[in-house]
């Protein structure tokens, strides 16, 4: 059941990589999210604890809810085209993406973790994997937006990355990374709009021809 | 006994396929459509006719029918279909199938290009590029059933397969079934890649390639077209419904059911999407290579 998640999880980065729109590219952001969820529920076992069922539902409400609602906000605001407009193309990307899977797939099995099962190794994969895709989400794509969402799949990966070896981190900690998620999110929505408003684009290429 | 039935039925219920696509599109269009046997009608009448040759075409024109159907009909003593193993199974036939098809795809394009049509050298270039792109998804995924049941012949790969494999191992075989039915499309020219409905389009691909055989090498083509979609049918049945009933028939009625099953999730899917842009094909074929390549990842824990 988890090996579901996690396959799915990877499957949603490889979506990522290969969309060429941005609204399809924030809800695949949004569905990860909710799955990430539900790793962190399946992570307890049969029985979680009432505050790790909590923050599950808060991340699931916050990623899969609130995310999506405040970029798809930014992208109305700031009335660009909806193309990804990738410095590194869909297939190419793609490619990457299977590259970088294998990678963490390797490095996985290398790295000597307390408590190592095979469902462990897996979970550590796909975290790191989507550490990676993140990576590449941010610099390989021009618009802030993809940036933005690119952050967000780091930070998913991290977060798989604690659900694996922490199991249940304390609730003051979760909620403080959380909410450190949504402020970033939410200035990020604004920066875009008046980057927007400013250059009316929103490519951060474009932004490297500013001087002081 | 049942490896020959195997080959019978692939040779005889082969053209069948084609008039339940047909159906099922005709139905979802609120048409009656052509009858059930209707390649077969139109096999027969293709074979009673003459041929006729262009005088720029030499032998390779002739001999692209002949290679490219024998080329298919080895195919199906490779492939097995129900539990029983295939005719002639031998470790890396898996290969061998690849490489047939992609015979089978070259004779077609030499005799397409041999007309000195540029209309067909534009279809053959596309038919070319869009199956480099289908081969690695094809191989990629054999590749991981290869590894999941540790042996190299497809017959014992597949008799491998049951319920319980998908209970322990279902992520992979989802993984493969998607790119398998991605490649079953692309190979076989069909929505979303192609649309055999077409024939005189500029974004056709394969039927493009045969617009100058005529008469009994357009039956062959027909025909081979047929094995071709069985074939890769045969390989997607044996994945989703691995039936293994210990009774060879039962297994084998269960499989035949699976193949028109895929007729017509075919023919569903081709009533329910339209062509995709030719841009966006490779994009398609490479993601069915990519989930291949995950499920190959996957099955080497």
């Amino acid at each position: 059941m988890a090996e579901t998640v996690l396959i799915l999880i990877v499957l949603t980065n490889l979506r990522l990589l290969g969309a060429s729109r941005l609204g399809a590219s924030i809800r695949t952001v949004a569905v990860q999210g909710i799955l990430l969820g539900a790793l962190a529920l399946l992570a307890h076992g049969a029985a979680p604890t009432w505050g790790a069922v909590a923050m599950a539902v808060i991340g699931m409400a916050l990623k899969g809810g609130v995310f999506p609602w405040l970029l798809f906000r930014a992208l109305r605001q700031a009335d660009v085209q909806r193309e990804v407009e990738p410095f590194v193309g869909p297939i190419p990307s793609l490619l990457a993406g299977i590259a970088s899977f294998g990678i963490a797939f390797w490095l996985s099995r290398r790295l000597p973790l307390p408590g190592g099962g095979e469902g462990l190794s897996l979970l550590v994969a796909v975290a790191l994997f989507s550490i990676l895709a993140g990576l590449f989400l941010i610099v390989a794509r021009k618009k802030a937006i993809t940036q933005v969402l690119g952050f967000l799949v780091m930070e998913n990966g991290i977060y798989a990355f604690g659900v694996g070896l922490v199991r249940e981190s304390p609730v003051l900690v979760e909620l403080g990374v959380l909410l450190d998620v949504f402020v970033a999110v939410f200035v990020m929505g604004i920066i875009i709009f008046h980057i927007n408003r400013e250059f009316e684009h929103m490519d951060t290429d474009e932004l490297a021809t500013l001087k002081d | 006994m049942i490896p020959f039935v195997n080959i019978l039925l692939a040779l005889t219920l082969a053209p069948l396929m084609l008039g339940v696509i047909n159906r099922v599109k005709a139905r979802f269009a609120g048409r009656d459509g052509q009858p059930l046997f209707q390649a077969y009608f139109d096999l027969a009448r293709l074979l009673r006719k003459g041929a006729v040759y262009s005088r720029a075409t030499s032998w390779v024109f002739r001999a692209g029918p002949i290679v490219g159907l024998a080329a298919v009909l080895v195919t199906t003593a490779i492939v097995p279909l129900g539990g029983e193993p295939a005719p002639l199974p031998f470790p890396g036939d898996l290969v061998l199938l690849a490489y047939l098809l992609g015979l089978m795809r070259f004779v077609t394009v030499l005799a397409a290009l041999d007309t000195g049509s540029s209309f067909e050298g534009m279809g053959a270039s596309r038919e070319v590029t869009f199956s480099a792109l289908a081969e690695p998804a094809l191989l990629l995924g054999l590749a991981a059933l290869a590894r999941q049941s540790g042996s190299l012949s497809l017959s014992k790969m597949y008799a491998a397969l049951d319920f319980g494999a998908w209970w322990q191992s279902g992520p992979v075989l989802a993984l493969v079934t998607a790119a398998l039915a991605v490649v079953l499309l692309a190979e076989n020219a069909r929505i979303p890649v192609d649309d055999p409905n077409t024939h005189l389009e500029l974004t056709m691909i394969h039927e493009v390639m045969v617009l100058d055989h005529s008469g009994p090498d357009f039956a062959l083509i027909l025909y081979g077209a047929a094995l071709k979609l069985w074939v890769l049918g045969a390989l997607l049945v044996g994945l989703i419904v691995p039936v293994r009933t210990g009774h060879a028939w039962l297994d084998l009625a269960a499989a035949l059911a699976g193949m028109f099953v895929v007729a017509v999730a075919v023919g569903v899917v081709e009533s329910s999407m339209a062509r995709l842009r030719l841009l966006r094909v490779p994009q398609l074929l490479v993601g069915a290579g990519a989930l291949a390549a995950l499920a190959l990842v996957l099955s080497l824990r």
